[in-house]
């Protein structure tokens, strides 16, 4: 039985690494018994990503406004929804996600039953770690999303995910326009989506800067708390 | 009546016709000009019944009553500032939604031709 992939890319002036991200992603998959469908999701970059996208072998969708991460992915996955892929994966557009790793990724999905894989740094703590205070401030949301759901997520900011059509469908409903990894574990495990975790080994980006600044990194940790606190009383009371 | 009052009933009323003036040309939406009339009719009436204040900050126990007008000030500010997030919101959510729909499309049109 073949199954349909969606590999999601969301891109923010990522003109240094797109191409290599976009070619690795196509290059690794294509022995899987997968119909593999890049979707690169340009999120109004200023550079020169949308003219090399374009010209790559994926399907392009261009944002007219710049909607931030979180609202670039959500098209993606609608994008994946309306075309009936079977399953979606994120990868970062800065090449940190080793995408070797996805046909493994899905193929962990299917055998345990999961509606949502995550690829961790931090199981094995091979690859690429992080910095201390990057670190410090993902044990913060672990344990935080540990209290309210129960179950630990050790790298619940890794972006690396394979969603089945079950949680493809919430997240085209609800997803964070901002930050949205932490804040939508909480989202999953309230609307009983099984949620697992795989070692994978990430490395440093290879071009473009994270989308979280040293300055902007407070105002993150507030933004996201009080995501996961609200969503987790807005979910309750449904 | 003193000169206070004549400016303040001046000032109130050239307020209301730019208010009007901007609903006229389309400018402001009637809803968000509600707030606005309101507070100049009560701005006018002050100005009229200058004791009014006097009787008014007596009714709610305050002694200073000028106190009266900057707490009642303030409180509506930062009402109308709350209202104002709420359709910040909204209004981000709309065109979220708005957004995705027209890179959707746009896809979908660039594959027909």
């Amino acid at each position: 039985m073949s199954h349909s992939l969606a590999i999601i890319i969301p891109a923010y002036n990522e003109e240094k690494s797109i191409s290599n991200v976009v070619n690795d992603v196509l290059a690794t998959s294509l022995y899987k018994e997968f119909q593999v469908s890049v979707i690169v999701v340009n999120d109004c970059s200023t550079d020169a990503t949308a003219l090399i996208i374009n010209s790559l072998n994926c399907v392009s969708l261009h944002l007219p406004v710049n909607l931030g991460i979180g609202g670039a992915m959500q098209t993606g996955f609608k994008y994946a929804l309306e075309n009936d892929f079977d399953y979606a994966v994120q990868v970062d557009g800065d090449g940190q996600h080793p995408s070797v790793e996805i046909p493994t990724l899905v193929s962990e999905l299917i055998k345990y039953n999961l509606d949502i894989i995550i690829g961790s740094r931090f199981i094995t703590h091979k690859g690429f770690q992080s910095s201390f205070i990057r670190r410090a401030g993902i044990v913060w949301f672990s344990l935080l999303l540990k209290i309210l759901t129960g179950q630990r997520i050790y790298d619940c900011t890794s972006g690396f995910r394979v969603l089945n059509r079950k949680s493809l469908e919430l997240v085209c409903e609800t997803y964070p326009d901002e930050y949205p990894e932490p804040e939508s574990i909480i989202l999953f495990a309230k609307n009983k989506i099984k949620i697992g975790e795989l070692p994978v080994s990430m490395s440093e980006r290879q071009g473009g800067v994270s989308s979280i600044g040293f300055f902007s990194s407070i105002y993150y940790m507030w933004k996201v708390t009080l995501g996961i606190i609200f969503t987790f009383i807005r979910t309750n009371n449904r | 009546m003193e000169r206070i009052q004549i400016i303040a009933i001046a000032a109130s009323l050239l307020f209301l016709l730019y208010i009007a003036w901007l609903i006229v040309k389309g400018k402001l939406r009637e809803e968000y000009a509600i707030v606005w009339i309101v507070s100049t009719f009560v701005l006018i009436l002050f100005s009229f019944w200058r004791e009014g204040i006097d009787i008014v900050s007596n009714m709610l126990g305050i002694i200073a009553p000028p106190n009266m007008i900057f707490t009642g000030a303030i409180f509506i500010m930062l009402i109308y500032l709350l209202h104002l997030s709420v359709t910040v919101s909204r209004l981000q959510k709309q065109s979220k939604v708005l957004a995705q729909e027209l890179a959707l499309l746009k896809n979908k049109e660039g594959k027909k031709e």
